[in-house]
């Protein structure tokens, strides 16, 4: 069952609209990225989805159910929410326990915590920091520590608030890696991200934003090939792909690959 | 005179067994952007933090060989002289905001306070950064109702308002859309033009390539290579370093191995421009 937001809009107790009006769907097992300019809304529509916000009005459905029917803590166990600001999220003094502390607090018996503590330390590579304080590593780690804490749960959807930001190559492969890793389990996941490079090497579907609405849902190559959405969204296509355009060479080249079967 | 200059330096954390930075031997020269790249824990907070002295005045640690900045032994200078002499945006936007302002405004104009700046002048600084940046919508709001890319936005620009000779920049555009990072690198080569010092710490290859004059990059603490940006980023060292290339040069190098290469190969978009279009040339007049 999918998540379902429609119509829905949010304004932040300061009376800050932050949404307008979002329609959106994601189905199960799907992956979408997310873009659009700073201030769009994206992180205040992945928190519908979790139930951490609830919509000022429209709608918005987990698994066919309102989450304004349901507790946040229930959401949270079927849509996990990894934070743009780790800090955010974290808490505990060392990194196992952090790990450790959805399933303690559950109750899980011993041999499945064990199962999924560790999936969820090889597939965010964050096995030599266990003893660390999370305080004490660098954002990057951090940020792949609070993603490890949410895989813990064996959530069906799993949204990541800016995961890129930061990240160096190896961080990059680790994240796609990882990407690959849920989509074969067949968990959904929905990637807010401003690494267009990311985007298009690693997504079919993309959502863009702007305003506090969506402005273009779709594949990568469709999206990136609307001027006026990419103008509205402050996002860009690669650079060699806007060369390609601006010198006539192809109106819909998307990736490096495109272009270099394109120079003569 | 140098803004940094560094020998044999070798700086190790407390608590740490492994030096953060080691056999760092630079010169960082005043009026220029100086990239510097590497991967995720290779030492480059750790030499921002240096030359803004952060390290090891307020994290303490082991410091070996020598370091001088603007002609002045790191040890002889008084952190708080230090701290108003170069400004310095560190890689965490959310911590960076003071949360003790009720407005975006006041936020940014606090550094300025702290300073004594004249009321008047303050105000102008402030606007002018407020207008480069693009975010006159938010100066009424409050620092903590603000969006991720937003905060790093005003973080910056509380920097940028205090108009410090030299800038160490620690990653000022992890969370931002691609437009606003372009205004960042706009403001950059602004302050580089009024002949200010920046010393510039980012993941953005392509960015660097575009305005970085000099780039030294860095593995597990130690230099791999420093030197004019065009040199560094064609060089194999930077491969080597798992340091991606701009686009502009995978391209060009992807066209060199399938025989078909640029006669120079491009660093910066335009340079790229020009190579693709003498080709779209060369191949319309062979017909
Ligand atoms: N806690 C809050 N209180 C008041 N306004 C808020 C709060 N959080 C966000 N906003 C406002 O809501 C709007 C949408 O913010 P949101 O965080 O969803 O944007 P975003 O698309 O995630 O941006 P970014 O790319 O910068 O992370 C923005 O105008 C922001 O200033
Ligand atoms: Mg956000």
């Amino acid at each position: 069952m999918p998540i379902e937001l429609y119509r829905a809009a949010f304004a932040y107790p300061d009376g800050s609209p932050a949404l307008s009006s979002v329609t959106l769907r994601v189905g199960d097992g799907e992956r979408l990225a997310i873009v659009g300019q700073n201030g769009a809304g994206k992180t205040t529509t992945v928190k519908l989805m979790n139930g951490l916000l609830k919509p000022t009005h429209g709608e918005v459905r987990v698994d066919g159910v309102l989450t304004t029917d349901r507790t946040t803590a229930q959401i949270a166990r079927i849509v996990g929410y990894v934070f743009q600001n780790p800090d955010d999220q974290l808490f505990a003094s060392d990194v196992r326990t952090e790990i450790e502390y959805l399933p303690r607090h559950l109750g899980w018996p011993d041999e499945m915590r064990t199962e999924r503590v560790e999936r969820a330390i090889d597939i965010t590579g964050i096995r030599p920091h266990l003893d660390a304080n999370p305080k004490d590593l660098p954002m990057a780690i951090r940020k792949f520590v609070a993603i490890a804490a949410v895989l813990v749960g064996a959530c069906r959807y799993i949204v990541l608030d800016e995961p890129t930001a930061g990240l160096d190559a190896r961080g990059l492969d680790l994240l796609r890696s990882m990407l690959d890793h849920l989509r074969d389990d067949g968990t959904a996941v929905v990637t807010i991200t401003h690494d267009m490079r990311f985007v298009i090497d690693t997504f079919d579907r993309v959502v863009a934003m702007a305003d506090g609405t969506v402005i273009a849902d779709g594949r990568c190559a469709d999206v990136f090939a609307d001027d006026e959405v990419l103008h509205r969204a402050r996002i860009k296509r690669l650079i060699v792909a806007q060369i390609a355009r601006d010198l006539e060479l192809s109106r819909t080249a998307l990736t490096v690959d495109d272009v270099v079967a394109l120079v003569p | 005179m140098a803004l940094a200059s560094l020998r044999d330096v070798r700086f190790t954390y407390a608590y740490s067994d492994r030096p953060a930075l080691d056999g760092i031997t630079l010169e960082i020269e005043s009026g220029m952007v100086h990239g510097i790249v590497g991967l995720n824990a290779s030492g480059k907070t750790t030499l921002c933090s240096l030359i803004r002295g952060i390290v090891p005045h307020f994290h303490k640690g082991e410091l070996e060989g020598s370091v001088e900045i603007l002609g002045r032994d790191l040890l002889e200078w008084d952190p708080a002289e230090l701290s108003r002499t170069i400004g310095c945006v560190f890689d965490n936007p959310f911590t960076q905001i003071s949360g003790i302002r009720e407005t975006v405004f006041e936020e940014i104009a606090l550094g300025l306070e702290n300073l004594g700046t004249p009321r008047a002048e303050m105000i102008e600084r402030v606007e002018r950064v407020v207008e480069q940046l693009g975010i006159e919508a938010l100066v009424r709001k409050n620092p903590n109702g603000l969006s991720g890319g937003q905060r790093q936005k005003v973080a910056f620009a509380s920097i940028i308002a205090m108009d410090a000779d030299v800038i160490v920049i620690d990653e000022p555009t992890s969370q931002l859309d691609p437009d606003a990072t372009d205004a960042v690198f706009g403001i950059i080569a602004d302050l580089k033009a009024q002949g200010k010092s920046i010393v510039l710490v980012e993941h953005k290859i392509d960015l660097l390539a575009e305005y970085a004059d000099r780039l030294t990059v860095l593995r597990a603490g130690r230099i791999v290579t420093t030197g004019a940006a065009r040199d560094v980023l064609t060089s194999d060292e930077l491969i080597a370093a798992e340091v991606p290339v701009p686009e502009v040069t995978e391209l060009s190098r992807r066209l060199d191995a399938i025989g078909r290469p640029f006669v120079r190969t491009p660093i910066t978009s335009a340079e790229a421009a020009a190579a693709v279009s003498a080709r779209i040339q060369e191949a319309s007049n062979a017909h």
